[in-house]
């Protein structure tokens, strides 16, 4: 297992955000951690990668780990260039100086090129729209070969097109043996990618194989309220409907789910 | 005027040479650092280091000893102090530290006075004494300078990265405690060469504003830097020559160096902003 969560609490002064989560990805899992705004999705990445502590629980990682956050507050002045922060992503930890090699900037240069940045390489990362700095952020991620690659909503502010071609991209990842674990608040576009799915909800987490959960009782289930699944072209869409017939306030049966 | 500026003994006088080298040394590293401290969000915080150094460099002339050692002590006292904060309540910490400098300095600065009766102790702790700087101490700022460059270059890449992100950085697996840390005593360094040269409390003039043109102009970090140094030392050895040659315009009185530092400072920054546009 490349990351396996056991039962994790994680409270915010006294609220628990998070309570007994559990879950376990194996190399080269493709995972989407869904859930609505608000229930606990950054919180949980935030735990796995060490930068909140658990009141309970445990997490378990193997080999390094790569995230992209979902906000970062870049001034417009930083004078750092696309290129210069996916260098970072390389040596960015390291003191001392080092004189620039031919094999970094390669190394660098085939990061840009798999995510498809050379084009606004140079830009200052400050004046890159949302789409490109994602994929900066992405390659920044990759380019030291972690394991584990943690995305904090990364396709939230993309359209269409740059979210599928993203999902595309981590497809590619993962098929080389990382872990992706990313969340969204809507799992449309991820369905045809990913293998795994973590639901938050009320604070529980109900996991288990995308067919498993996405089925249009465990999603109603899940949600609270009536949730279509649908078929198109091949292609499963998850569609909510009908809120009032089947409401339910109770969410606790939730991580039963298998 | 130019002619009587460069050779009648503008660069002959030992004094003129020790304020250039000094003024150069100071130029540089808040030159260097102060690219870091507009990044960082930490100007206020550099501004709290110079009025806490003040106290030490009103010390240094109670106590009659060398006013680097005592900008310097006080500074790293200072950036004790505001060590281990987070950005959010950095802030804080720094204007509670200002006041507290300041009030020490007001104490100090009066000791000075009336025991040991030091004329202008004030506006040479405050303001900056450029020429009356003793001998050797434009070496000893230039060495001083050269150690805060190579201890920047040691921190470089791991500061950059937690300048644009601090979670990043801490992911990449860089100590960034120990890089804040470091970055703080380089701050207090920068500032108490600048306070030197212009006065505690205009330190933050050339911390602050040549880096902030530096970064107008500049899209990549090493460019930035070079600039901020270029332009903070072109502000410096200016308002030097300027000072030397305003005891024409008002004969016999030398006007104040920090002045001129300062305004061309502000040319410079206007300059590179209205560039930018
Ligand atoms: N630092 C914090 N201190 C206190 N409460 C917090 C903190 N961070 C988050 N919370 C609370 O914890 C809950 C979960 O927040 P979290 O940011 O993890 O949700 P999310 O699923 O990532 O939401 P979104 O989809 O909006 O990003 C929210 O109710 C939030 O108000
Ligand atoms: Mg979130």
């Amino acid at each position: 297992m490349s990351l396996t969560v056991t039962n994790l609490t994680v409270r915010y002064g006294g609220r628990e955000v998070l309570r007994d989560v559990g879950f376990a990805l194996e190399p080269g899992a493709f995972c989407g951690l869904i859930g609505a705004n608000g229930s606990g999705k950054t919180t949980l990445l935030r735990t796995i990668l060490g930068f909140e502590t658990p009141s309970a629980g445990r997490v378990e990682r193997d080999g390094t780990v790569g995230y992209v956050p979902q906000k970062l507050q870049i001034a417009a002045d930083m004078p750092v260039r696309a290129r210069d922060l996916v260098a970072l992503g390389l040596d960015g930890h390291r003191l001392g100086f080092s004189w620039p090699s031919a094999g970094r900037r390669r190394r660098v240069e085939e990061m840009l090129a798999s995510v498809d940045a050379l084009a606004f390489a140079d830009q200052r990362v400050g004046e890159l729209s949302g789409g490109q700095l994602q994929r900066v952020l992405i390659a920044h991620a990759l380019v030291s070969g972690p394991k584990l690659l943690l995305l904090d909503e990364p396709l939230a502010n993309l359209d269409l097109r740059a979210a599928a071609e993203i999902v595309a991209l981590l497809k590619r990842v993962a098929g080389q043996g990382v872990t992706v674990l990313i969340s969204a608040h809507d799992m449309n576009p991820l369905l045809g990618a990913m293998d795994r799915l973590v639901y938050l909800a009320n604070g529980r987490a109900a996991s288990g194989r995308t067919e498993q959960v996405v089925r249009t009782e465990v999603l109603s289930e899940l949600y609270g309220y009536h949730i279509d699944v649908i078929r198109v072209h091949g292609r499963i869409l998850v569609v909510a409907g009908n809120a009032e017939a089947h409401h339910h306030h109770d969410h606790d049966h939730v991580a039963a789910i298998p | 005027m130019f002619d009587s500026l460069m050779f009648g003994g503008f660069l002959a006088s030992t004094v003129v040479q020790n304020a250039l080298l000094i003024g150069a040394a100071a130029a540089v590293l808040s030159g260097i650092v102060g690219v870091f401290t507009v990044l960082r969000g930490q100007s206020f915080a550099g501004h709290a280091l110079a009025d806490v150094s003040s106290a030490g460099g009103a010390l240094s002339l109670l106590l009659g000893i060398n006013p680097m050692l005592g900008f310097f002590g006080l500074g790293l006292l200072g950036a004790l102090g505001l060590t281990g904060r987070r950005r959010g309540d950095g802030d804080l910490a720094a204007g509670i530290l200002l006041g507290t400098g300041l009030g020490l300095t007001a104490l100090l600065l009066h000791f000075a006075v009336t025991m040991r009766g030091v004329a202008g102790a004030a506006v040479s702790v405050m303001f900056g004494s450029l020429f009356a700087a003793p001998p050797g101490a434009g070496v000893l700022a230039f060495f001083a300078a050269l150690a805060g460059i190579l201890l920047l270059a040691l921190i470089y890449k791991p500061l950059l990265l937690a300048s644009l992100d601090s979670e990043l950085a801490s992911v990449r697996g860089a100590n960034i405690r120990l890089v804040a840390g470091v970055f703080l005593v380089l701050l207090a360094l920068a500032v108490t060469l600048s306070a030197m040269a212009v006065g505690a409390i205009l330190s933050t003039a050339l911390l602050i504003g040549p880096a902030a043109a530096a970064l107008r102009v500049s899209r990549r970090p090493w460019v930035a830097m070079l600039l901020a140094a270029l332009f903070g030392v072109a502000c410096c050895w200016g308002g030097v020559a300027l000072a030397y040659a305003s005891y024409d315009w008002t004969p016999g009185r030398v006007w104040p160096v920090s002045f001129f530092i300062t305004s061309l400072v502000l040319l410079v920054y206007a300059a590179a902003s209205w560039r930018r546009q």
